[in-house]
């Protein structure tokens, strides 16, 4: 070695090999050494860490312990802690959640009618499944069957008529098989789903929704007919028109035909989490394409455009929730004709929306900045228009970028739906809680109801935090 | 010798090879960005089929002055004249002729979520409104042209530098375009890559495709273009054959500028 490096001359005859990477310490002992061990800061932080998670234990497990499932007072669920684990000791009462738990799902739905609520939840992941999952068939597959096995239970639970069972049998019989030979047809059930969702839930015909989003059909069709320049203008003031004038007639015509009628559902039984969900997805749902819009109107060069986005985004997001909450209950009213009925669930979603879109609409122009100028550039230098540059290069990596913020403002908006509890909705925290404490046998009881509604807003929130990450997991490995 | 678009060579060897017709006319074209005067009164006729190098110190205004003729920058005074079309606001005429003018960016700018072929036929699709198996035959005529064909499914990321400014190339060509900007193609790859892509640019200059190419690679400016144009401080200071333009340059900027480039 002395030698070769005494000279400046020096030629290698041989390339080197490569060689395996030296082995690192195997096993458990190993593992523990490097990530909790590995000097004497960490050691005591790891000694420390185990104590609190212990006396947390120690404190909480009896509660869990202790806890009563059947029992019809939270009075005689203290009556059997104390007979069974003596004086003082203190336990929880799962009971109201096996009595009430049916309120914290459907709130005050007509209770013959569960199988209405069950279904659209299952028609719900059939409608997801080919978009969330378009890539990856096996786990649609999983994701369909858990749909219709959560959907059985739910059916056996609230002891639906058999028929009810039959028919969700063979919604998602069908449902895989088409997902497994043609799932680009399941595409038609998330174009209809709007309107059955609306149809089940909310009852009566579903024709006058169907004719209202065949209005949007009607303009596309006819957008293709007239000439390219005033394409966009045509569709949209023929979708307009078709609203206004056609909708109605067209769905007493199609009512004549074919009368499809489910008793009719009024939106102040609407509940617990039936009602989360439905303004929930409505919401997740809506905000996406307004944001969109909004983030691409705020990098725009024209001045009105640009604007309008900033002040409404700008405002929307200076306003608590809550404002607009309350906006929707007691001031829109005042701003449309008297004796105009305008369902206040429906002003909720439209009010949830926009709240959602205007931080939606930052979170994707996050996405917007952090592209290379140069991708614009490339668009503009191949002769593609605006919208074809937005829609094929620019958007497909800004929305990319920014799925973590995107899923992250979905779950913040689902949790923020619980909020409808302050103006006299039966949200499923507080709401139904409310209307179980004020019959006599379940006061005071707080944590029990907590914890219930908790673990399911848990479950449905981590779910979509999964999703993104799976989803960010594909397309790092589809476009490097 | 292999052609590079569909121009055949025999022809171009016997008609005179630079065509009268005039690809691109500059009159008096002025450009500031905010009070900073970048281009200066610049006057430039590029006759169709004609070989341009643009040569000059970095900040001299080369770049902007080929990215205003696809009117990736605004002018402010004068007139630019592309294939008969002068660029205004019209949006219309600026789509017209973006879609003639094919551009080959310095850091490539390919579509990172999107595979080499898709790359390649989007533009057809969508601006020439082809049918995709068309697109995609005429995209993989030029893969093989720039010697990547086999590369077609993998994505931008997973290509070397002077593949992924190969795939550019195709790119632009496939939309069969009249003249090719070229801005600073070799200045972001290794010194192992450089050749790969002179070579295919080379290719491309037989075929007698009207080409503008900002560039420090006096050897391909020496080895195939008319012309040799040297910029400084927002203007045109000199223009020559190369053989005059590297032998007997005339202003004394222009020495000073090639001693330093060709000195070391």
């Amino acid at each position: 070695m002395s030698d070769a490096n005494a000279s400046p001359a020096y030629l290698r005859t041989e390339m080197l090999p490569s060689a395996a990477p030296p082995r690192r310490q195997e096993g458990l002992l190993g593992w523990l050494r490097e990530n909790l061990f590995s000097g004497w800061l960490n050691s005591l932080l790891t000694v420390l860490s185990l104590v609190i998670i212990w006396s947390l234990i120690r404190h909480f497990w009896p509660w869990f312990a202790h806890s009563v499932w059947r029992a019809n007072s939270l009075a005689e669920c203290r009556q059997i802690i104390t007979q069974t684990w003596g004086e003082g000791a203190t336990g929880a009462c799962f009971a109201v959640i096996r009595v009430r738990w049916h309120q914290y799902i459907f709130g005050f739905y007509p209770r013959a009618e569960y199988w209405r609520p069950i279904l659209t939840l299952g028609l719900l992941f059939i409608a997801l499944a080919p978009v969330l999952f378009s890539v990856n068939a096996n786990i649609r597959r999983w994701v369909l069957a858990g749909g219709g096995l959560l959907c059985m239970v739910l059916l056996a639970v609230t002891a639906s008529p058999d028929w009810t069972v039959v028919l969700v049998w063979a919604l998602f019989a069908a449902a895989l098989l088409l997902a497994e030979y043609a799932p680009m047809r399941l595409l038609m059930v998330t174009a209809l789903y709007p309107v059955l969702a609306v149809w089940l839930l909310w009852g009566g015909s579903p024709w006058y929704p169907f004719m209202l989003l065949m209005g949007f059909a009607v303009g596309y069709g006819v957008s293709a007919l007239v000439p390219r320049g005033v394409s966009a203008l045509t569709g949209i003031a023929v979708t307009v028109l078709w609203w206004i004038f056609l909708a109605a007639p067209a769905a007493s015509l199609a009512t004549l035909i074919l009368p499809l009628h489910l008793p009719v559902v009024q939106s102040s039984v609407f509940g617990g989490f039936l009602l989360s969900v439905v303004i929930g997805v409505s919401a997740i749902v809506l905000s996406l394409p307004l944001g969109i819009l909004l983030a691409l109107a705020r990098q725009s060069n024209m001045f009105i455009i640009y604007s309008l986005a900033v002040v409404f985004i700008e405002f929307i997001r200076g306003v608590p929730l809550i404002t607009l909450l309350f906006v929707a209950l007691v001031l829109l009213k005042y701003f449309l004709p008297p004796q105009t009925h305008f369902d206040l669930i429906l002003r909720v979603i439209i009010m949830v929306t926009l709240f959602a879109a205007a931080y939606m609409a930052e979170v994707i122009r996050g996405g917007l900045a952090a592209l290379p100028k140069g991708q614009y550039e490339a668009a503009d230098s191949l002769g593609l228009n605006y919208w074809q540059a937005q829609r094929l290069i620019i958007l497909p990596q800004a929305l990319k970028i920014s799925i973590p913020g995107i899923v992250g403002t979905f779950i913040g908006v689902f949790k923020d739906t619980t909020l409808v509890g302050l103006i006299n909705l039966y949200d499923p925290l507080k709401g139904i809680s409310d209307v179980v404490r004020s019959e006599f046998t379940w006061k005071g009881i707080y944590w029990e109801p907590f914890i219930f509604t908790g673990a399911i807003f848990f479950v449905i929130c981590f779910s979509m935090s999964r999703y993104s990450m799976y989803l960010e997991r594909r397309l790092s490995r589809e476009h490097r | 010798m292999s052609s590079l678009t569909q121009t055949s060579t025999e022809t171009l060897t016997e008609t005179p090879r630079l065509g009268t017709e005039t690809a691109i006319q500059i009159r008096k074209m002025n450009k500031w960005y905010g009070n900073f005067h970048v281009l200066r009164d610049i006057d430039l006729n590029v006759a169709a089929g004609e070989r341009i190098v643009i040569a000059g110190p970095s900040g001299s205004g080369k770049s902007t002055l080929i990215r205003c003729i696809n009117r990736l920058e605004e002018h402010q005074s004068g007139q630019i004249i592309v294939e008969g079309i002068e660029l205004t606001n019209d949006i219309k005429d600026i789509d017209k002729v973006r879609s003639e003018v094919g551009m080959v960016f310095q850091h490539f700018n390919l579509f990172p979520h999107l595979t080499v072929l898709e790359n390649c036929t989007l533009a057809p699709i969508w601006v020439r409104k082809m049918p995709k198996a068309r697109a995609e035959e005429i995209a993989m005529r030029f893969l093989e042209k720039v010697r990547i064909p086999e590369q077609a499914h993998k994505y931008p990321g997973q290509l070397s530098g002077g593949q992924q400014q190969r795939v550019a190339i195709a790119r632009s060509l496939c939309m069969e375009p009249r003249i090719m900007l070229f801005d600073e193609p070799t200045s972001a790859l290794d010194p192992e890559m450089i050749k790969e892509v002179l070579d295919t640019m080379i290719e491309l200059a037989e075929t007698g495709m009207t080409m503008l190419v900002v560039t420090h690679e006096m050897g391909f400016a020496q080895a195939v273009a008319d012309r040799v144009i040297f910029m400084d401080q927002g203007q045109i200071v000199e223009q020559n054959t190369p053989t005059e333009f590297f032998n007997n340059p005339q202003s004394e900027r222009t020495k000073l500028f090639l001693s330093q480039i060709l000195g070391h």
